[in-house]
């Protein structure tokens, strides 16, 4: 082979190893790409049936029900005008708890409720989520006014 | 006072970074040796001056200085006196010093170890990395000054981040920022050598030692922040495909490319523009890592800091070097010619194809990392690209790396036949047929994934022993053949074979990991897999900056008594935020994860997190060989002959130098 032709075939070579690749990535990141929603999104039905998405607000006070035997949970997620109840089962963060901002990922249910399977509590008091916070500014009531500054130190 | 000592140290180092950064530049254009002849002393004042920084800083955070707002936001005087010290770097501004107190130390280190380089190159060198160490000290001083008094005093500090607490924490950054920091070295070799149009092969063994040192220290540094996630944060995972993860993963791919290019560059002359290319995007990649955690944009744990001036000028950083870099890349490039033509079969081939498959590894990193990031500032819906994302690129990309790797070392440089290929593979191809065979029968029901993951950690091992038996096969004193094998190649074996062991070690944490959430009652005991845990019960503790709860679980393996693992859930004092510290029973062969859940109801019961993870630590530990294998290539004696010949080479003319510094 020419050195000319040998270069063709290593560029051609090269190109089409990184166009398989470059069309797989795209093909994954098409399936896995997660969105986020906040209770009055998905209360007006934005969010997908069947789809996992993920879900963020404030922990609703006094809606965190264990059941009695299992490790199964309940409580309901607000951003202060809407509502949705979710299930979880298995071992909370160490900062979950009612007033407390979280994000969980999972799945719609019939009867509206969510189906999480991850619970994400941050790992600092004043941190909140991004999506969260923004999701509690969206929402007419400003629950999300009254709490600290965000993240501002570790 | 000391504070405000650190603060002046901090503007006068500025200073003299700028005249680092214009002066020898200046010189070297113009050919003037007395202006070349500031880049040393400005470079070594520069970092004394920035290190008498940091220990103000320091002696603020163990004297309890609360009247500086940095120290009081991060420190408090419960925290036992090396949590004080680490504190330094535990948020924003602190580690922001320590990234130019880094960069101090590699510009010393650089001329220190350099001067056998021609003076008007050195020079280059050094302005280059005094312009980089402006910019950043430019940036501490106007956005992020550590230094800032409060008024009042308080009484008490707000306390580290119990997370932070921890050993990992003391020496984890600092060793993530060495490698940073260190790509510095190697873009600022590629920008002199651009701008003094001199590339050749004695630019790439400069350049190569210090590109290892740094990618050494990135890979320990990612190593053991994973090991510090298991055990602190993760409830036992070890990678998240977390941004911040991510941002230092992408120039870790990158630089992994670039110490192959490297080599190829060095030997035999090739790839020249693609070698300064990569060079500078490693280093980009280093930045834009540096902006990801530190201007706030990041929706995780590690974003410490929400501010958009601090994002603007990180940006606006980003922007000039790189921009800066590729601007000049552009323009000087053509000049630069590669030689060495080489084969389509050949070592330079294989090199070529691992620099393809990284490449494109870092761009799909970079993909799935901005995107969410591109989305949220579009104002175009709120995603994230999760893991699945990550697993499913990297299993295509990484079959291709892995069966290359094995080959690689195998061909000749230049050319190589295709049936000497064929006989130097039967041996691997024999092992790593026979490791798929007695895999397919025993796991082909549990996974294929397992059985494709350890078939091809099986072909690296087998194709690096091969290339070893290579060199000493044949010679009539085969030990001694072993003892004079360059260091450097011993260490590239090494590395491949950490890269196998880590391969097994993720294959196998990945497929047989048993995870179990469940409740226990004191005296309850569950079984996983041949492994039965017994909840005795919990007692009170009290540490010094916390108080908490402690379980007692034992542990027996077949009926017999294995050990007795203590998980605890502790609430710190000051932040009153509790924090879970799982019990870990490590092994080479497994490890044992329990993490105490919550109390639940009243008669005792608590739940817990039970996993038994077999193979993790070879995660690590292939990582760990990995960097070994970086430091024997570092201190080949070879390397330094060659130098040493270079160096001889052109002191041999005097009339050399001069036209050195004209080039």
């Amino acid at each position: 082979m020419t050195p000319r032709r040998k270069r063709i075939v290593l560029v051609g070579l090269l190109l089409t190893g990184v166009a398989g690749a470059a069309a797989l990535a795209l093909t994954a990141f098409q399936q896995n790409l997660l969105y986020f929603f906040s209770p009055s999104q998905v209360a007006a039905g934005e969010a997908p049936p069947d789809y996992p998405f993920r879900l963020g607000g404030l922990v609703a006070a006094e809606t965190v029900e264990r059941e009695s035997g299992s490790l199964s949970v309940r409580f309901d997620v607000t951003d202060g005008s809407q509502t949705i109840p979710v299930t979880y089962t298995g071992v909370l963060p160490d900062l979950f708890r009612e007033g407390q901002g979280v994000v969980v990922h999972g799945q719609l249910g019939a009867g509206g409720i969510f189906h999480a399977d991850q619970v994400l509590a941050k790992h600092d008091e004043e941190y909140m989520p991004p999506e969260v916070k923004e999701a509690l500014q969206v929402s007419d009531n400003g629950a999300g006014a009254s709490r600290g500054p965000m993240g501002g130190a570790p | 006072m000391i504070p405000e000592l650190g603060h002046f140290a901090l503007v006068l180092a500025l200073s003299l970074a700028l005249a680092q950064a214009i002066f020898p530049v200046y010189g070297a254009l113009r050919d003037r040796a007395n202006l070349m002849a500031v880049a040393v002393p400005a470079a070594r004042g520069q970092f004394v001056f920035i290190a008498c920084s940091f220990a103000a800083l320091a002696y603020a955070f163990l004297t309890n200085d609360f009247s500086v707002a940095y120290v009081a936001a991060n420190s408090n005087t419960a925290l036992p006196w090396y949590y004080r010290f680490a504190a330094v770097w535990g948020a924003h501004e602190g580690s922001l010093l320590l990234w130019v107190l880094i960069l101090g130390v590699w510009t010393v280190a650089v001329t220190v170890f350099s001067r056998e380089l021609p003076m008007a190159f050195r020079s280059r060198v050094l302005g280059v990395m005094g312009l980089v160490s402006c910019g950043f000290l430019l940036f501490l001083l106007t956005t992020s000054d550590p230094f800032t008094r409060l008024h009042p005093a308080p009484l008490e500090g707000r306390a580290l981040n119990p997370l932070l607490q921890d050993p990992g924490l003391v020496i984890h950054p600092p060793m993530l920022y060495m490698g940073y920091v260190g790509f510095c070295v190697a873009f600022s070799f590629a920008v002199a050598a651009l701008l003094g149009g001199r590339l050749d092969s004695a630019w790439a063994r400069w350049s190569r030692p210090w590109t290892t040192g740094a990618w050494v220290f990135l890979t320990m540094g990612i190593t053991m922040g994973s090991y510090w996630a298991y055990y602190e944060l993760g409830w036992g995972g070890w990678w998240f495909w977390d941004p911040v993860e991510n941002a230092s993963f992408m120039p870790w791919l990158a630089g992994t490319a670039l110490i192959h290019s490297l080599a190829v560059t060095e030997k035999r002359g090739a790839f020249k523009r693609w070698t300064v290319l990569l060079a500078i995007l490693t280093f980009s990649l280093s930045l834009l890592g540096t902006f990801l955690v530190r201007s706030g944009v990041l929706t995780s744990v590690h974003a410490f800091a929400v501010d958009p001036l601090r994002g603007v000028f990180v940006l606006g950083l980003l922007v000039v070097f790189v921009g800066g870099s590729l601007t000049l890349y552009a323009w000087r490039a053509r000049k630069v010619h590669s030689i060495g033509r080489f084969e389509l079969l050949s070592r330079e081939t294989m090199l070529l194809l691992n620099n393809a498959v990284l490449t494109v590894a870092a761009a799909t990193v970079l993909l799935g990392t901005l995107y969410p990031l591109a989305m949220d500032a579009l104002g175009l819906g709120q995603v994230s690209v999760g893991a699945p994302y990550f697993e499913t690129v990297f299993l295509p990309l990484g079959i291709p790396l892995l069966v290359l790797v094995a080959i690689g070392p195998l061909l000749k440089w230049k050319g190589d036949r295709w049936q000497e290929l064929a006989h130097k593979l039967r041996g691997p191809v024999l092992i790593a047929g026979s490791a798929l065979l007695v895999l397919t029968w025993w796991l082909w029901q549990v996974s294929l994934g397992a059985v494709l993951g350890i078939t091809l950690a099986v072909w690296v091992a087998a194709g690096s022993f091969q290339a070893l038996r290579e060199r000493i096969v044949g010679r009539r004193n085969p030990i001694a053949a072993l003892r004079r094998m360059p260091r450097s190649i011993t260490g590239m074996l090494l590395a491949h074979l950490g890269l196998a062991v880590f391969v097994a070690g993720v294959t196998a944490v990945n497929t047989f990991e048993v995870s179990r959430d469940l409740k226990m009652r004191p005296g309850d005991s569950y079984a996983v897999s041949d492994y039965s845990f017994r909840f005795v019960g919990t007692h009170p503790i009290q540490g010094p900056n916390y108080q908490g709860t402690e379980a007692r679980v034992e542990v027996s393996h077949d009926g017999k008594s294995l050990t007795v693992l203590h998980p605890q859930k502790r609430v710190y004092q000051v932040q009153r935020m509790p924090m879970t510290e799982a019990a870990i029973d490590g092994g080479i062969f497994r490890d044992m994860f329990v993490a105490l859940g919550e109390p639940l109801g009243n008669n005792g019961a608590w739940s817990f997190r039970i996993r038994l993870k077999p193979l993790v630590r070879w995660v690590w530990f292939g990582a760990v060989m990995m960097a070994i294998g970086g430091v024997m290539c570092i201190t080949d004696p070879r390397y330094r002959r060659l130098l040493a010949r270079d160096a001889a080479a052109r002191h041999g003319t005097a009339a050399d130098r001069l036209s050195e510094a004209r080039t």
